[in-house]
């Protein structure tokens, strides 16, 4: 049955009023950013809270978009290297990933049960525990400093092995089996009659992967120290943390920190359906 | 991979448990069983050879490296390589006096009250986001829960630099405060605890404790474990709080979507107020997602560590475990101690997060 509602006037007044305040708060930093990019260093100094730059200025742009450089500063490079390893890695973790939580979910081979508990408990282990772990790893593989090591440690993980998984379940047995009966080979079904059904599934994984992987800090903090290869989180630590310049430099910061946001940002606003399934299908599936 | 992604208990549970289903079952199982033997393991070794070779065998050589003394600088199986020291490391972050211990201290109580004052934040903002977001009655949802979203998908970084400059000691946030007549503090280099702060407006003096606040525990005086967050740290609270809740805001509108129409029609029908009906059906059903934000938030928030790496250096105030077992290691060169701390951190999640889901139930029942 329907039942007609009409809610008084004042609490949707009040709910607008709510949504507002709160849309201020959350995307009020973002304006204060992009109009700080625009400013001179004084003017960003004395008037803080304004989004009108006064006078408009470009050189923060400049020195972003590397026209007018900055000695030991190359954020054109930084993107270009976050950009890199991001694919990279997306493509890496889309298929390694989807290829074992196949077999996860689907094959029948000894140990499986073991490896799946692997799994699940690398899952549990903080990330934070693992800077020290993997920074060894790496210098004991002469993978120090070089973009292999870089990418290699991450290039599969647990977290979109799991995601995958739970879409694998998913797909009707009946599918499998008929493609089998045609003669086809346990790689031929998964990739031509398994993968083309899970498609939402891969497109949740690889915008999770691109997100993770394009804002990753702590792990090439500690993989990699040579400015050739700091891709931009670390290039803007690097930059306001002292080892680059001393005084900070407001406009620039600003530009540079939206320099990192903006492609993010894109992808966000043209996927944006997939990118709150995404979360959902890890968090409270089913 | 973010903490949202972590499976539920329930799902591990029957993750584990339930049989997948496999192709095909009947028939030709020893042949066909053979063959998928080897095609299984061929899937899933790529990636189990990277979980392994960077996550596994890392771990224990972690751990190893934690009974021992080493500058990082040498390989592992060099001569003058990690000093085996034994338990060393561990009883100087834990009993013994010294400038390790109070660092380590020190640390701990920071993330405790950023803990205990992000959780409920996060919870509860998201939550009363969610509840507005879902309201049927306003129109450009859509808009505002993205909105609500969008921090949640950038960079810890770049979003760390932003704060940065809102909370300069002339910067916006304090321009705004003084439009309502309000001398903001000096967010960013201020170490002094927000308690602290209040009970001075009273007339107690910070610097002058009473007696029973000098004893010491963990090294550190009951009078500082009591400071509460510094206000150094309400920045990096703040910031967290602002970009997570639009993770949780999304669990909880699926779990709103998911109480059902005709419940909260039979208690309309029933007379029943919109406060009421929120009170007594809609925050019931809720329940479990309040646990998994809870659990989620808090493993999180423990682990803070790339919005400290920017806010930290100038302010030990802010400075956390997670922060401090890489600036042992690869500032100070002290890779055996920063070991030591992230493994007691481990240990430390761990029993929390037991000790929650023993405290919490899921199901009340």
């Amino acid at each position: 049955m329907t039942v007609v509602r009409q809610t008084p006037l004042p609490r949707r007044v009040s709910g607008y009023v709510l949504l507002i305040i709160f849309a201020i708060i959350f995307i009020g930093p973002f304006l204060i950013q992009l109009a700080t990019s625009f400013k001179t260093p004084d003017d960003a100094a004395s008037n803080p809270l304004s989004l009108i730059p006064n006078p408009f200025s470009v050189e923060a742009w400049k020195q972003v978009l590397g026209i007018t450089g900055i000695a030991n500063v190359d954020f054109p490079r930084w993107l270009g290297n976050t950009a890199f390893i991001a694919i990279v890695l997306t493509v890496g973790r889309v298929f390694l990933d989807s290829l074992a939580a196949y077999a996860l979910a689907r094959l029948q081979f000894p140990g499986r049960k073991l490896v799946f508990l692997l799994v699940i408990g690398t899952l549990a282990v903080p990330n934070v525990v693992l800077l020290i772990p993997r920074f060894l790893v790496i210098k004991e593989l002469g993978l120090y400093n070089s973009y292999g090591g870089m990418i290699l440690p991450i290039i599969a993980d647990a977290g979109g092995i799991f995601i995958m998984r739970q879409f694998f379940l998913q797909v009707p047995v009946a599918l499998e089996e008929a493609a089998r009966i045609d003669g086809a080979s346990t790689f031929r079904t998964y990739w031509s009659v398994v993968l083309p059904v899970v498609r939402p599934g891969l497109l949740t994984l690889t915008i999770l992967s691109f997100q993770s992987s394009w804002n990753e800090f702590s792990f090439f903090l500690v993989a990699n120290s040579d400015p050739n290869k700091y891709t931009l989180p670390v290039g803007l630590h690097q930059l306001t943390t002292g080892s680059l310049g001393s005084t900070p430099n407001f406009p620039l910061n600003m530009g540079a920190a939206l320099l990192a946001t903006i492609p993010l940002a894109i992808i966000f606003f043209i996927f944006q359906r997939h990118f709150t399934g995404g979360q959902l299908s890890g968090g409270v599936k089913g | 991979m973010t903490a949202s992604q972590l499976p539920t208990r329930g799902e591990v549970r029957s993750a584990v448990t339930d049989k997948p289903e496999t192709v095909p079952s009947r028939g030709r199982r020893k042949a066909v069983r053979g063959t998928q033997g080897r095609a299984g393991w061929l899937f899933v070794s790529p990636a189990l050879v990277i979980l392994v070779l960077f996550l596994v065998i890392p771990i224990l050589l972690a751990l190893y490296i934690s009974f021992t003394r080493w500058t990082g600088f040498t390989t592992l199986f060099a001569s003058n390589g990690p000093k085996w020291v034994g338990l060393s490391n561990y009883r100087q972050l834990l009993t013994t006096n010294g400038l390790t211990r109070l660092t380590f201290a020190t640390a701990v109580r920071n993330n405790f009250w950023f803990v205990v004052f992000t959780v409920p934040l996060q919870t509860a903002l998201s939550l009363g986001l969610a509840v507005l977001v879902n309201d049927r009655f306003l129109k450009g949802k859509s808009f505002f829960r993205t909105a609500f979203y969008f921090p949640s998908v950038t960079g810890s970084i770049a979003i760390s630099l932003v704060f940065l400059f809102l909370f300069q000691g002339n910067g916006a946030i304090n321009k705004i405060l003084s439009t309502f007549g309000i001398t903001g503090p000096n967010w960013l280099i201020s170490t002094n605890g927000v308690f602290w702060n209040i009970l001075s407006v009273f007339g107690v003096n910070p610097n002058n404790p009473p007696g029973w606040a000098t004893h010491t525990f963990w090294g550190i005086r009951w009078w500082d474990w009591l400071a509460g967050p510094s206000v150094g740290m309400c920045v990096v609270i703040i910031l967290i709080v602002w970009t997570t809740s639009g993770t949780y805001m999304l669990m909880f509108l699926a779990a709103l979507q998911n109480v059902s129409e005709e419940v909260e029609e039979a208690t309309l029908i029933d007379g029943a107020t919109s406060w009421q009906r929120f009170r007594l059906v809609t925050v019931p059903m809720l329940r479990p997602t309040v646990v998994l934000v809870l659990t989620l938030g808090m493993m999180g928030t423990w682990q803070v560590f790339d919005q400290i790496t920017i806010f930290g250096p100038n302010n030990p105030s802010i400075a956390t475990p997670a922060y401090q077992s890489y600036a042992q290691s690869f500032n100070n060169f002290s890779f055996g101690i920063g070991a030591a701390m992230a493994f007691l951190l481990f240990l430390l999640i761990v029993v929390l997060t037991y000790l929650q889901r023993k405290l919490i139930p899921e199901d009340i029942t």
